[in-house]
């Protein structure tokens, strides 16, 4: 993963916070956008890089891209359609 | 007669706020975070005050995180700041009369292995814009300067340090604890990047303050476990207070203009009244940059301490400095860095003055006060009749 052109809708920053903040921000956010739309959810916690993959497996939702970046992760969802 | 002059520590709240805040503090009694009716109910009333706060600082609902006190959201502004930008630098600049909140805040950092510039004060309490831009370092984390300062009144150029943070790249912090409500304190016009008030300077409820985030503005939580104030201060809102809060913001912006105009008015003749009664008193701070309440006085060859009780047995509640420090019998820590000599700056009277406050009550204050400091200088050794 790491695609370099996806341009995202939406971008969560969820910068200083733990999670499961940080998955429980995306799932309000995400609720909120069209299906097929893309979120941009960024954290500094390393706990999101096994906590996202689950979370949106269990609502459908597909991450298409996830880069780490000098102790920023950074993921690209599409909300399921 | 009984007369406040304390409404820097604090205000009295408004009838209409009361009113606002009763229902929450027992019928209305659900808790936010609850998916119920009656949690709902309580969701909705906390985003109602977050929406008229977020106004009275032109600022939009979502930048308003609600916190206990304005010291609470002062150590989360400096402490959250130097925690986000931890990868870029340990370097941080505060003004040497900030509230202690800010004060203590960057010395529990410098422990932490943060440097800390202070920044000097003219003798007006002023901060000179040239020595921020001299301050600033390649690691700068944050710039943290006050709107006003709480003992001496003294308004900030905030606007103009602003602008020299941002074109740096530096978060920038004020603490408009002392302005917000009173005067004007608006994000874009000033361009901070965080800002703290508190409802108890505006006529709300202690218990209820706000540290406004620009959106973007990264900061790192100083509570933890809980998604409330999406997830930036956890902890079960104090819905009441909050709801105070709210009204009490809505009540501000509506009068401010006259209630200011007004405030000033009381505030000037009280202070000519003063120079022309007692010989030998300095005002501090600036004469025109000053919040509308503020005087702030030095009484030669006498103790603040004791005007305060004379003041008392005549029904006048004053102060001799901040609320924080007023017990500790020291001098003020503004007041020393404007170059206020120190045994003048123990002879400080700080007369606040608020929206309650009569015409009556001032010629009250004005009939009492120059004979109490004429008795007291007659007991004083330090006093030499003239």
């Amino acid at each position: 993963m790491g695609n370099q052109d996806i341009k995202a809708d939406e971008t969560l920053d969820a910068f200083g916070l733990l999670c499961p903040i940080p998955i429980h921000l995306t799932d309000k956010r995400i609720r909120e956008m069209k299906p097929g739309a893309i979120l941009e959810v960024i954290s500094d916690d390393d706990g999101i890089v096994k906590d996202m993959p689950a979370w949106c497996n269990s609502y459908a939702h597909k991450i298409l891209s996830y880069k780490a970046d000098s102790g920023l992760h950074k993921f690209y969802i599409r909300k399921q359609s | 007669m009984k007369v406040y002059l304390d409404n820097a520590a604090t205000t009295r709240m408004d009838k209409e706020v009361f009113d606002a805040m009763l229902p929450y503090l027992r019928d209305e009694y659900g808790n936010p975070s609850s998916m119920h009716d009656l949690g709902q109910k309580a969701r909705a009333a906390v985003e109602d005050a977050r929406a008229k706060v977020a106004a009275l600082i032109n600022a939009k609902p979502a930048e308003i995180i609600f916190t206990s006190s304005g010291t609470e959201a002062n150590n989360f502004a400096v402490k959250g700041a130097a925690y986000a930008g931890k990868r870029k630098g340990n370097h941080i600049i505060v003004s040497s009369i900030e509230h202690f909140s800010v004060l203590y805040s960057v010395r529990m950092l410098a422990k932490d292995g943060y440097e800390v510039t202070y920044l000097p004060v003219d003798k007006y309490g002023m901060v000179n814009p040239d020595d921020v831009t001299a301050a600033i370092k390649d690691k700068t984390v944050l710039i943290s300067v006050m709107h006003a300062n709480n003992e001496v009144g003294t308004i900030q150029p905030i606007a103009e340090i602003a602008k020299i943070a941002k074109s740096k790249g530096i978060p920038f912090h004020t603490d408009a604890v002392s302005t917000a409500g009173s005067i004007e304190a608006d994000v874009e016009k000033m361009g901070v990047d965080t800002l703290t008030l508190a409802a108890n300077q505006f006529y709300g409820p202690k218990g209820a303050a706000a540290l406004y985030i620009r959106s973007k503005t990264r900061i790192v939580p100083l509570l933890h476990g809980g998604v409330q104030e999406e997830g930036r201060r956890a902890g079960t809102e104090d819905v009441a207070s909050i709801v105070g809060m709210g009204a009490a913001a809505e009540i501000a912006l509506k009068g401010m203009a006259k209630n200011s105009a007004y405030t000033t008015k009381l505030r000037d003749k009280l202070i000519d009244a003063l120079k022309t009664k007692i010989p030998n008193i300095y005002l501090n701070g600036h004469a025109v940059d000053r919040i509308p309440g503020n005087i702030n006085i030095c009484v030669e060859f006498i103790e603040g301490e004791s005007m305060l009780l004379f003041l008392n047995m005549e029904g006048i509640s004053a102060s001799s400095g901040s609320s924080c420090t007023s017990k500790a019998l020291k001098a003020s820590h503004v007041l020393t860095a404007m170059g206020v000599d120190a045994a003048l700056a123990n002879g400080s009277l700080l007369l606040s003055l608020g929206k309650n406050n009569t015409e009556e009550e001032i010629d009250y204050v004005i009939e009492k006060l120059p004979p109490i400091v004429e008795r007291l200088r007659k007991m004083s050794p330090l006093y030499k009749k003239p």
